[in-house]
């Protein structure tokens, strides 16, 4: 394998579980909580993000040495902007249904963290492959992240998964007692806090360093 | 008058930006280690919030409606789905203004808001706030008094939640949950006691 077929790989690969933008990174966390309650909406979020940041970071890369410094921000604005309408305009054509759902959360891809974040600290460095590539892995890690809570929530908040009936439910004459909490939005951020702890006593590299070590205990020891 | 105060006080605690849209997330937790840096952002919101909902309400009814340009000749066009590119223009424009303005006058703040600044751009708290304004058809005082209103909320939110962790740093947290994890925790206790206000009809 090539020098450079790898650091595309890494690039791909490694906002998975190393460099996660929601775990690690504190990127794209308002989209993840608030589309989560069901898996189709979480999965159409996600192919619908991880094609913006890709071609944004892409279209940023290349006009990247011609953008003025002082003005970079909204060049790249109108980039994403552009590629967002197109995405809203698509979905409303050919899944009305669940772009009715996701409403301002289309529109609120131009300010997810995620893409624009990637643009600034990746495609304003980089050629305009690997920063595709970068887009991608990024849009994948997201992906996986909301996948997860989608998952979950929908599973034990109303016990269908995509639409269909995994647990009966006892009001359909089941026995799964639904899980309430799951569907307010607040449970998703305690779902992202255990994903992130799952995650960080796997990779211990990620573990944040204490700022105050508790002291031991000093009271006076009896002689 | 009235429906003015309703407004402002539905934008501040029933419809909390943060805390009950979870808008502006990623620099409400990756921000509020500190109170002071806390205070600062939240006031660069107040501002940009004030400004931004505002201007995007006059773009919004003098060019982007159906109908809107009929004081130009042009009664049939109707540009609204030019409205993501033209509020996000607005927004970028005004916090880069803001940018050199801080960099000139304030260093220190700009020093403390670092990198955040530009993101300014990108928390979708600001441009959530102008969605919200275009979707309920609010006017333009509606929408000056809203802005404020949504930009306090938030700034509130953010300085509450930098207090919270500025005790918790002292406590003994699970090695995999020190910092983000405890964090998102700490948010959904707090959202779930702003789902209190719920409830409150003005």
């Amino acid at each position: 394998m090539s020098e450079e077929t790898q650091n595309y790989k890494e690039l791909l690969l490694g906002p998975i579980f190393l460099n996660n933008p929601i775990g690690l990174q504190i990127l794209g966390i308002c989209s993840a909580l608030a589309v989560t309650s069901s898996l189709s909406v979480a999965l159409v979020m996600s192919i619908a993000l991880t094609s913006v940041t890709a071609f944004s970071n892409l279209l940023v890369s290349i006009v990247r040495n011609q953008i003025p410094n002082s003005i970079r921000i909204i060049v790249q604005m109108t980039i994403i902007a552009s590629l967002v309408i197109v995405v809203d305009q698509i979905l409303q054509a050919y899944a009305f249904e669940t772009s009715k759902k996701l409403s301002v959360f289309v529109g609120l891809i131009i300010t997810n963290c995620i893409v624009m974040g990637r643009a600034e600290a990746f495609a304003m460095k980089n050629g305009p492959i690997s920063s595709f590539m970068d887009g991608i892995g990024n849009g994948l890690g997201y992906s996986i992240v909301l996948i997860l809570v989608g998952t979950i929530r929908e599973l034990f908040g109303s016990g269908t998964l995509l639409g269909f009936e995994i647990l009966p439910l006892i009001t359909n004459g089941g026995w799964y007692v639904s899980n309430g909490l799951l569907l307010l939005p607040p449970s998703s951020f305690f779902i992202i806090g255990f994903l992130i702890w799952v995650l960080r006593e796997w990779k211990t590299e990620q573990v944040e360093e204490t700022e105050y070590k508790l002291a031991p205990n000093s009271r006076a020891q009896e002689v | 008058m009235e429906q003015l105060i309703a407004i402002f006080i539905q934008a501040i605690f029933v419809e909390n930006m943060a805390l009950a849209f979870f808008l502006g997330m990623c620099t409400f937790i990756a921000l509020s280690k500190k109170v002071d840096a806390a205070i600062g952002l939240g006031i660069a919101v107040i501002v940009v919030q004030a400004i931004t909902v505002p201007v995007n309400n006059l773009i919004f009814k003098y060019l982007l409606e159906p109908g809107a340009l009929t004081w130009a000749g042009y009664p049939d066009v109707d540009l609204s789905f030019l409205g993501f590119l033209s509020y996000i223009g607005v927004i970028a424009a005004i916090v880069q203004i803001l940018e050199m303005f801080l960099d000139k006058y304030v260093p220190a703040l700009y020093n403390a808001l670092g990198v955040f600044l530009p993101l300014i751009t990108v928390n979708c708290a600001i441009l959530g706030a102008s969605l919200f304004m275009v979707e309920r058809d609010y006017d333009f005082s509606e929408s000056l008094i809203y802005g404020i209103g949504a930009g306090v909320g938030w700034a509130l939110a953010i300085v509450a939640l930098a207090g919270v962790r500025e005790k918790l740093k002292y406590s003994d947290v699970p090695k995999g949950l020190e910092g983000l994890g405890i964090t998102f925790i700490t948010v959904g206790l707090m959202s779930l006691g702003f789902m209190s206000f719920g409830g409150i009809s003005l």
